[in-house]
């Protein structure tokens, strides 16, 4: 953990570096977390001396397990397989470890269906690995669950190869 | 406003807002109806040639709607202008029932004067009888009037040629929101983002349509003035934000939100406001539909183990399950006259529309492809436009309410996506 920490800071010294060339830019309000979330952390980001998230390329977000962001789903199914659990427990950790980070998951469809029930098949996806962070002590607030149904599929193809790769969810961090 | 100028600005907003029309649909017929009325369109007198004729435009729309059979009438000699220079019997004996006859001349002040006359051959009687004095640039619409006249007058239904669709097209990651006229004509691009467009959905006056976009990296519901191009945000909660769909007074937007949770359904004010919640389930709720008389939306829900058609209050309160058959029916959309509704069914991995009567539960499958999706009723109830993907693209195709009469309308570029059929337009 301490060689942990270690990588931690170097990688928000940099990130502070990268976040400050920003400030000059206008302020752009992020509604992506819709209305009814606090929007506390937007705020106190600045002022963190620990912020990891100020900008998040070049961190260790970007190797390890923690470069894996996809769940991979079986036909018509919810379910979060066994091989997918390592990679939402380290995330889960990450979130843990790091209170003022907040992600996104997006569900995605193949394209078999009816557009509108794949969004909505799409975001219980999301939902459903959203849960397994929450068990593992994540909070609610701090996952937004959305979708993309069938409308942006990885794969162009129209076969169970493409169709597999397309029933996805993805984690992204903020500013991602 | 008077209509005459809201139509008018509504138009010149068509002709501002256009990105140049690319995708052009053709249609072709590729079924036919058991029974046809036998009908003549005679050339108009000093019309212009070729395909763009307002008579070429009447007979077309006709023939789209396959219940009609064109009887040549080019070779008359000498060829009939008005109702009193049809000679009845020669025309029965060419096999048409029906006679249209008419003239298009243009004025010296450049506007046009467009006459018709509908003659029933067999009753000898001149059944219509109409002119229009139209700006030169109107003859097509013109020409989907006079169809109108002629189809109503023969069939006792409203016609949908004067009628506008919705569509999105998609062109790599390219997408775009189109209106054209119900025969694919005159289509003008009327949003495009580098995002998804989803599920466009017209005002019951056919001013505004309510569409998801993916701008914001999310699905949101925005409602976009047609004659103003201005749009305004309607459901932006935490999570996705989609499904829109009008109460038939113009009031309510019925959306599908997931801000509580899994997807579920809700009511928005069209004039923006607080969504307020009308389905209570741990499955998923979507694809609200109002039924014509405002009193019931239908629905797909998954609260039963698969996905099935519920109906329930326009309010809320307590829902009922409408399909049975099979593990798959999804996307319900009511007829103009209340009394059935067209869906998704999935049967063997196939995707299909079907229809099912609510008096009765019979239910009727009316497409053979294998990912239709989207089924949306023209507003006389006598066809239902859908997407059918056709390896691997989608396109869009119609089908008679009865499934007998079935179109393709192919559009040279790009994927076109979820139809939505206009109202009809008010006089």
């Amino acid at each position: 953990m301490k060689k942990l920490a270690l990588y931690l800071m170097i990688a928000v010294a940099a990130a502070a570096c990268a976040s400050h060339e920003q400030r000059t830019e206008p302020q752009v309000t992020d509604r992506s977390s819709g209305v009814n979330t606090p929007s506390t952390t937007q705020g106190s980001n600045t002022l963190s001396p620990t912020n990891p998230n100020a900008g998040v390329t070049g961190n260790e977000l970007h190797s390890g397990v923690l470069a894996k962001r996809s769940v991979y789903f079986d036909f018509d199914s919810n379910a979060v397989k066994d091989e997918y659990r390592g990679l939402v427990q380290a995330h889960s950790r990450y979130l843990n470890d790091h209170r003022d980070q907040r992600i996104r998951i997006e569900g995605n469809c193949d394209e078999r269906g009816s557009r509108e029930y794949n969004l909505a098949l799409g975001q219980r996806r999301a939902e459903a690995v959203k849960k397994t962070m929450t068990v593992l002590g994540v909070s609610d607030g701090r996952i937004e669950t959305v979708s993309y149904g069938e409308e942006k599929p990885v794969a162009q193809g129209h076969d169970e190869a493409a169709w597999q790769q397309n029933r996805r969810a993805d984690i992204k961090y903020r500013g991602e | 406003m008077p209509r005459l100028l809201q139509r008018t600005l509504l138009f010149a907003a068509f002709l501002c807002a256009a990105v140049a029309a690319r995708a052009q649909l053709t249609i072709d017929i590729v079924g036919g109806a058991g029974t046809t009325i036998p009908i003549s369109i005679v050339p108009f007198d000093a019309d212009a040639g070729g395909p763009a004729a307002v008579s070429s435009v009447v007979a077309a729309d006709l023939a789209r709607s396959g219940l009609f059979k064109l009887v040549d009438g080019s070779m008359a000699s000498p060829r009939p202008v008005s109702a009193s220079q049809v000679r009845t019997g020669d025309w029965r004996a060419r096999g048409a029932d029906a006679v249209a006859v008419g003239s298009v001349r243009a004025m010296p002040d450049g506007r046009v004067d467009v006459r018709f006359d509908l003659v029933d051959a067999v009753k000898q009687q001149t059944i219509a009888s109409q002119s229009y004095l139209i700006a030169s640039n109107q003859r097509r619409a013109t020409a989907h009037k006079i169809a109108d006249v002629i189809y109503e007058k023969l069939t006792g239904d409203k016609g949908v040629f004067s009628t506008k669709i919705t569509y999105v097209v998609k062109r790599g990651t390219r997408y775009e929101l189109q209106v054209a006229d119900a025969d694919g004509f005159n289509a003008q691009s009327v949003l495009a983002s580098n995002e998804p467009i989803m599920s466009p959905a017209w005002s019951p006056d056919g001013s505004r349509i309510a569409y998801v976009s993916f701008d914001q990296k999310k699905p949101i519901v925005v409602v976009q003035n047609l004659a103003q191009g201005t749009t305004k945000v309607m459901a932006q909660y935490r999570g996705n934000n989609s499904a829109p769909a009008w109460s038939p007074d113009g009031r309510w937007l019925a959306v599908a939100l997931s801000k509580d949770g899994l997807t579920q359904i809700y009511r928005v004010p069209a004039t923006g406001g607080q969504a307020e919640r009308l389905t209570d389930s741990s499955g998923i709720d979507t694809q609200p539909n109002y039924s014509p008389d405002g009193q019931w939306i239908v629905f797909t829900s998954d609260r039963g183990g698969s996905p099935q058609v519920y109906k329930m209050p326009a309010g809320g309160g307590a829902p009922q399950r409408l399909t049975f058959d099979g593990s798959y029916n999804v996307g319900p959309r009511y007829s103009p006259d209340g009394k059935s509704i067209a869906y998704v069914q999935r049967e063997g991995g196939r995707y299909r529309i079907a229809s099912m009567e609510l008096a009765t539960g019979q239910v009727q499958v009316l497409t053979d492809g294998t990912l239709d999706d989207s089924p949306t009723y023209a507003p006389n109830g006598k066809m239902v436009l859908y997407e059918a993907s056709v390896g691997g693209r989608g396109q869009l195709a119609a089908v008679s309410g009865d499934g007998r009469v079935r179109q393709r309308l192919t559009s040279a570029a790009g994927d076109v996506q979820d139809p939505a059929w206009g109202p009809l337009p008010t006089n």
